[in-house]
């Protein structure tokens, strides 16, 4: 092959190329050319929503008049806003923290069944994961619905008082955490579960011969082994869960007193319901940077453990 | 030129082709619809609600040779203001929608003005009730039709029996099923509702007040409120919250009945207040008469012992939650000229008894001259539960808004917002004092009014 990177041809016996064929020819161009249905892709689902909201959330209510950043500026002054800003902190962090370590806990457990039954297990733990969380969190809804609540009806054989699930502040959020963990920690699992798999056994029977203690190969061998996998998993989960809409939707509404809204129902609170679409596309959008720097440090610490095992 | 001759064969040919085509168009010019109505309603809760709208829309279609397409689209999930939304966006979509309660003023420069619809409805059926005319007037033009089907009132819908047993109250007798008041009607106020909500709350059966963010919540509030003269906002958009003693008392008459209620009502929705009722634990809701019709089907026991009464009456008169429903027409429509005629339509007085009879009641004409349609008196059991439903001229009510007379643009958002029940929440289960969240609510105010 040429050293310009076109293709090899016998020049001499054929005729001369057009500019045209000479372009087609090129690598770059074949590249470029292959990669111009996700381009097309990215540059339609992504790049021109994102892009169009950013757009959006600069216009006034009545979306007839460049508003700079006056939407972004009443927000910062909300007292609101920032309860749901911690609330969505709280939320996101509480849960993800939660889901990672029963997902931890769970995929050790499966790992250590043997291989006959194990598939069964898995099937099972993952069916939290695999219902559609707006209908699975309707049946927690029924478990908890103010008045007439299963949860409370057993423990009242127990003679415990009813608790107000949704109705008190505290317990409201502990239950949009409990809702998004059971459908969550699932995901957590598998993924813990493959890179469990995937740990050389050499390493475990090393750390036997040395006499390593069942903390001991968790803190030395499976961790450091599974690192990668856990950032990449509480990233993305991190992300999901930031971004969660249905539950709160369905159990809470955001009451009582706005005390379990997160980003996306306040958005779609103030953006839908209440017709202020430009306030409600800030909302959303001021997500970006939280994630955006949660990101930055996760991907960070990735790149360089996998330079380091390079 | 060969080509140009004329044989024998070309002139049949052609001949034929065209009787053919006078033959095959003849049905699209004297017979078949020429235009083509699209139609997006509210899917109606009561299951037999659609069918009258899809009648009416068909009985026009064949008169005046259109093809009417009905959709129905659903407000669960907020499916509807959805599609408003994407609509109004992509300009595009149906020619007429259903536009919930304050959707006509959010989107009033995409609809096309009804004046001369409503002009010639008025001089029919005269005055429309002046909460449909606060959303659907806006800028002094009317920019969607008040719709019959969807659009609801929020009276009390009363156990008689308990209130009788609990708190002396024979609401049946004050509120008999005729055009009069009955004796101690009078005196159906706040104060004597406050007091029957204690002793109902003392003998088990809570009244079933929502204190949530969803609407039911917020209008029977917004219904306190105005009968109490206490606007938080006024027709500028400037908050009146400080120094104002109507809203000072309103919000103490709210904390002493919010204190009798059940201690879930912050977390209840608009169907928990029906299931109180339906249940038989409690003695009072504010609702529509689905929650009645409910109770017939699922609680027969209970269903006989409901009847709808006005909203209690405060120092500034008697307000009932109103919660409507318009029809309006895109201003991309191709179609306004006869989509304006279906709406007059499906607004005059027999399409109008048709939909509110279909719904077993439950769809309130705009126009007060509607209020005597025969379905109210006659549905039952106990027959003339839902007579009172309608506002009746001896009721000497008027509907309400929550947070009128707030230009829309405003109110929409402290509506949506629950401001009214979360106000009385801070004071009730997060113990504030009544200056402390009466401090915040005007901070919430000014926000909603910065914005526009």
């Amino acid at each position: 092959m040429p050293a310009d990177g076109t293709l090899a041809a016998p020049v001499s016996a054929a005729p001369r190329a057009s500019s045209l064929q000479r372009l087609a020819r090129r690598r770059t161009t074949i590249a470029f050319v292959m990669t111009l249905p996700l381009i097309a892709v990215i540059a339609g689902l992504v790049a021109y929503p994102a892009g169009y909201a950013v757009y959006l959330s600069m216009l006034n209510r009545r979306m007839d008049a460049f508003a700079g950043f006056l939407n972004y500026e009443i927000l910062v002054e909300s007292e609101t806003f920032w309860l749901v800003v911690w609330q969505s902190c709280l939320f996101a962090v509480t849960a993800v923290v939660l889901k990672a370590l029963i997902g931890f806990w769970l995929a050790h457990m499966l790992h250590h069944i043997p291989a006959k039954g194990q598939r069964k297990w898995r099937g099972m733990l993952l069916v939290p994961w695999v219902i559609p969380p707006a209908l699975s969190t309707l049946g927690w809804w029924w478990m908890f619905d103010p008045t007439y609540s299963s949860i409370n009806w057993l423990l009242a054989v127990v003679a415990v008082p009813p608790v107000p699930w949704l109705g008190e502040p505290w317990w409201a959020r502990a239950s949009v955490i409990i809702v998004n963990v059971w459908y969550g920690a699932p995901f957590f699992m598998i993924m813990y579960l493959a890179a469990l798999k995937s740990v050389p056994e050499q390493l475990y029977e090393a750390a036997a011969i040395d006499g390593a203690t069942a903390w001991q190969r968790l803190r030395y061998v499976t961790l450091p082994m599974m690192r990668n996998i856990i950032s990449i998993t509480v990233l993305f989960s991190l992300i999901v869960t930031f971004a969660n809409y249905d539950i709160v939707r369905v159990l809470t509404n955001g009451g009582p007193r706005d005390l379990t809204h997160l980003f996306a129902t306040y958005a779609f609170q103030v953006g839908i319901l209440s017709g202020n679409i430009p306030r409600g596309a800030a909302v959303s959008l001021f997500m970006l940077p939280l994630l955006a720097v949660f990101a930055f440090f996760i991907l960070r610490g990735v790149t360089r453990r996998n330079r380091e095992m390079a | 030129m060969a080509g140009k001759d004329l044989s024998r064969r070309a002139v049949l040919g052609a001949g034929a082709g065209v009787v053919a085509a006078g033959t095959l168009s003849a049905p699209a010019v004297f017979g078949q619809p020429t235009t083509t109505i699209r139609c997006g309603f509210w899917d109606h809760w009561v299951p037999a609600g659609n069918d009258a709208l899809r009648r009416l829309c068909a009985q026009w279609g064949e008169r005046n040779r259109a093809n009417v397409v009905v959709d129905f689209i659903t407000s669960v999930g907020n499916q509807n203001l959805l599609t408003i939304n994407a609509q109004a966006q992509s300009r595009s979509g149906h020619d007429i929608l259903s536009f919930p309660t304050w959707e006509p003023a959010a989107h009033q420069r995409l609809l096309v003005p009804v004046d001369d619809v409503m002009q010639r409805l008025i001089a029919k059926y005269g005055p429309v009730t002046p909460a449909a005319e606060y959303l659907g007037k806006q800028g002094g033009r009317w920019v969607a039709v008040p719709a019959v089907s969807g659009t609801q009132l929020k009276p009390a819908c009363v156990r008689f029996d308990l209130l009788q047993q609990h708190a002396g109250i024979d609401i049946r007798a004050m509120w008999p099923a005729e055009d009069r008041a009955g004796p101690g009607a009078d005196q159906w106020n706040w104060e004597t509702f406050a007091r029957a909500a204690e002793a109902c709350n003392r003998a088990g059966f809570p009244f079933g007040l929502p204190m949530g963010s969803f609407t039911d919540a917020v209008d029977w509030l917004g219904a306190l409120f105005t009968s109490y003269g206490a606007h938080v906002m006024d027709e500028r958009g400037n908050p009146t919250v400080r120094g104002n003693a109507k809203l000072r008392a309103a919000v103490e008459m709210a904390v002493r009945i919010s204190r009798q209620l059940p201690n879930d009502v912050w977390a209840w929705d608009d169907a928990s207040n029906n299931r109180a009722l339906i249940s038989g634990r409690s003695a009072l809701i504010f609702n529509p008469p689905s929650a009645w019709v409910s109770a017939r089907r699922d609680n027969p026991a209970v269903g006989a012992q409901c009847w709808t009464v006005p909203v209690p009456a405060g120092p500034e008169g008697r307000y009932v939650g109103y919660l409507p429903y318009f029809w309006g027409i895109w201003n991309f429509s191709r179609v306004q000229g006869p989509a304006k005629e279906l709406l007059e339509f499906l607004s005059d007085r027999s399409s109008a008894e048709a939909q509110t009879s279909t719904s077993a009641g439950y769809d309130i004409p705009p126009f007060i001259s509607m209020n005597d349609f025969q379905v109210w008196a006659n549905e039952g059991p106990p027959v003339g539960t839902v007579y009172n439903y309608p506002i009746r001229a001896h009721h000497n009510a008027r509907t309400s808004v929550a947070f009128a007379p707030a230009p829309p643009a405003m109110a929409v958002q402290a509506y949506n917002q629950a401001l009214n029940t979360k106000l009385i929440a801070r004071i009730v289960q997060a113990n504030e004092t009544v200056d402390q969240a009466l401090t915040w609510l005007e901070r919430e105010l000014n926000t909603i009014r910065r914005g526009g």
